[in-house]
């Protein structure tokens, strides 16, 4: 059997990041297996600007920022697999993959970095009375007609839900010439990012509806409107609220979801709230030599972390395949309490742990003057003032090895805000 | 004394500003980095926006490229520019970086490439 020092599965950001750092971290066998019949990811329809800040230090569209990376791995001349899908990862690291040249084939592979990045959330609509007329598109599917196939969605639209995609979707389409009527959203607060709120939609007057959702879709062949509800506290529609819309077009923006088929079937453990599988500090996951970055890890708002976290993941899976990590020692569970909704990673390692380790976290609704902090078996070893902290936003701490140098196996590290 | 309660739109952070505006002295807090600084000055005085679409490209592996204003542009002349954009078209293969459009709407800023395209 063909075997490879490092498998990476998906060739977006985390997976080009990762491939470049298991090659800076002195890997040289190394293969990037990826679907499209392009490298980027999603960044390749992500056309607007706004990402990069971080790493380059300029401001980038998608497309650019990807291209940055693919160039990286171009020159290191790393081996890509395009057209070629991943369809199995068994224990042993046997990965299983299927193109049109070679058919189905199976490699055995020293370790394997997951980054399968994410998809959107099925038509989370699939309650809404009404027939399933043309013209209901999710927002991530239509960017990807107007931005690469270069087709028209609609003239005059609605968007359920105010994630990322269906905010930028909708200064996309008011700049195609299109009408976009509102944007509803179901929660009393966005999933997006306030800049997106700012530029797409204050900047071109386009209401966004909190605590409203679409409650009735009308049109048989396309669509030819919608009625808009508010929703009470628990999401139900109140009665009588309903206000109707002339549209063609809904998009539905509900929302992302790691993409861990795979992983669920090679039978890794998965994380109940992010959807992603559960990892140490290395970013390992359950099965050992398997490592997790980017969006299949949890959903992202930020590319460069996504890259920062795919170095990492990268380097890693280097380090285990020459046999430098030292496994010793116990890991302390991560856990969560006062609206911190999880961590990444779920677990660490004091002894193998690098100097310091940066935990991102997802809180449950918006505080305000809030203190974030960080208990050892209930010593608290870290606190940090919060001023403002959103749902849509991912939110980071830092963690420092010192910190944890008296931690005893049974203790865990809590991460919470309090008053 | 006038006072602005903004988002930074200069990166995904998203910090927020309070921009104190005192006759000529602009004073900007809650930035994180420089850049804030600049747009809360910027944004009262006289708001600027990338413009980012696309553009038809004949004879290319894919038929639309996407393109951005190589600079930010005055946000009333955001229709100006769009218009050019919407004139526009390129035959394949394009460059990074290729001007697709000069001057745009009259900014004094060009339009250009962000994704390679390879000839079909
Ligand atoms: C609409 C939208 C707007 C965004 N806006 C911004 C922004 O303004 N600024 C910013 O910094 N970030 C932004 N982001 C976030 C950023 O783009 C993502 O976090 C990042 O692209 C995730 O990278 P990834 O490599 O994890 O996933 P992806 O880019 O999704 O890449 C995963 C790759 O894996 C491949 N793949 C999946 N399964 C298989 C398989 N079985 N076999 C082979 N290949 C497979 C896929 O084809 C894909 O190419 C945005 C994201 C979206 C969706
Ligand atoms: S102040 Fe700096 S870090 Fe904050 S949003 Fe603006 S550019 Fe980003």
């Amino acid at each position: 059997m063909n075997k490879r020092s490092i498998v990476i599965i998906g060739g977006g950001p985390a997976g080009l990041a990762a491939a470049v750092s298991a090659y800076d971290s002195g890997e040289r066998d190394i293969l990037i297996i990826e679907r499209d019949d392009h490298l980027g990811g999603i960044l390749n329809q992500c056309i607007h600007n706004g990402f990069g800040l971080h790493t380059f230090k300029e401001e980038l569209t998608g497309p650019e920022y990807a291209a940055r990376f693919i160039s990286q791995a171009e020159e290191r001349g790393i081996e890509c697999k395009l057209d070629t899908i991943v369809t199995d990862i068994s224990a042993g690291r046997y990965v299983t993959y299927m193109n049109g040249e070679e058919g189905i084939v199976t490699i055995e592979a020293g370790a394997v970095v997951l980054a399968m990045g994410c998809r959107e959330r099925p038509r989370g609509a699939l309650g809404i009375p009404g027939f399933r007329p043309a013209g209901v598109y999710t927002a991530g599917t239509a960017q990807r007609l107007v931005n690469i196939e270069g087709k028209c969605v609609g003239k005059r639209c609605v968007i359920l839900g105010s994630g990322d995609i269906g905010l930028i979707m909708a200064r996309r389409l008011t700049l195609e010439g299109a009408k976009v009527l509102c944007v509803a959203e179901l929660m009393p607060y966005s999933g997006g990012l306030q800049r997106n709120i700012t530029q797409c939609l204050d900047d071109f007057d386009i209401p966004l509806l909190l605590s409203h959702t679409v409650s009735r879709i009308y049109g048989k062949e396309r669509v030819t409107g919608v009625d808009i509800s508010e929703v009470a506290e628990d999401r139900s529609i109140i009665p009588d609220t309903a206000v109707h819309y002339d549209c063609d077009t809904l998009l539905l923006s509900c929302g992302l979801l790691p993409e861990n088929e795979l992983t669920r079937q090679a039978g890794i453990d998965i994380n109940r709230v992010t959807g992603g599988p559960d990892v140490r500090d290395d970013l390992e996951t359950s099965e050992e030599g398997v490592f997790a970055c980017g969006n299949v890890l949890h959903v992202h708002d930020l590319v460069d972390y996504v890259s920062q976290e795919a170095m990492r993941a990268g380097k890693m899976a280097a380090e285990y395949v020459s046999g430098r990590r030292k496994t010793d020692g116990f890991e302390l569970k991560l856990v969560t309490d006062g609206g911190v909704r999880y961590t990444v990673p779920q677990y660490v390692s004091p002894a193998q742990m690098e100097d310091s380790l940066t935990v991102r976290f997802r809180v449950d609704k918006e505080y305000r003057n809030k203190k974030l902090c960080v208990y050892l078996g209930g010593r608290q070893i870290r606190q940090q003032p919060k001023n403002i902290v959103k749902p849509g936003e991912m939110e980071q701490v830092i963690i420092l090895k010192k910190d944890l140098e008296t931690a005893k196996p049974e203790d865990t590290v809590k991460i919470c805000l309090e008053d | 004394m006038e006072e602005y309660n903004l988002t930074c739109i200069r990166c995904p952070m998203g910090c927020s500003l309070k921009v104190t505006v005192d006759g000529s002295e602009v004073t900007v807090t809650g930035n994180t980095c420089p850049r804030g600084a600049d747009y809360g000055k910027q944004e009262v005085t006289a708001p600027v926006r990338t413009v980012t679409s696309t553009v038809p490209v004949a004879g290319g592996e894919i038929p639309v490229v996407s393109v951005k204003t190589a600079g930010d542009i005055p946000k009333d002349k955001i229709a100006d520019v769009m218009k050019d954009i919407k004139k526009a078209s390129v035959t394949a293969p394009v460059k990074i970086g290729d001007v697709i459009a000069g001057n745009a709407g009259g900014t004094g800023t060009d339009v250009i490439a962000t994704k390679d395209i390879k000839a079909r």
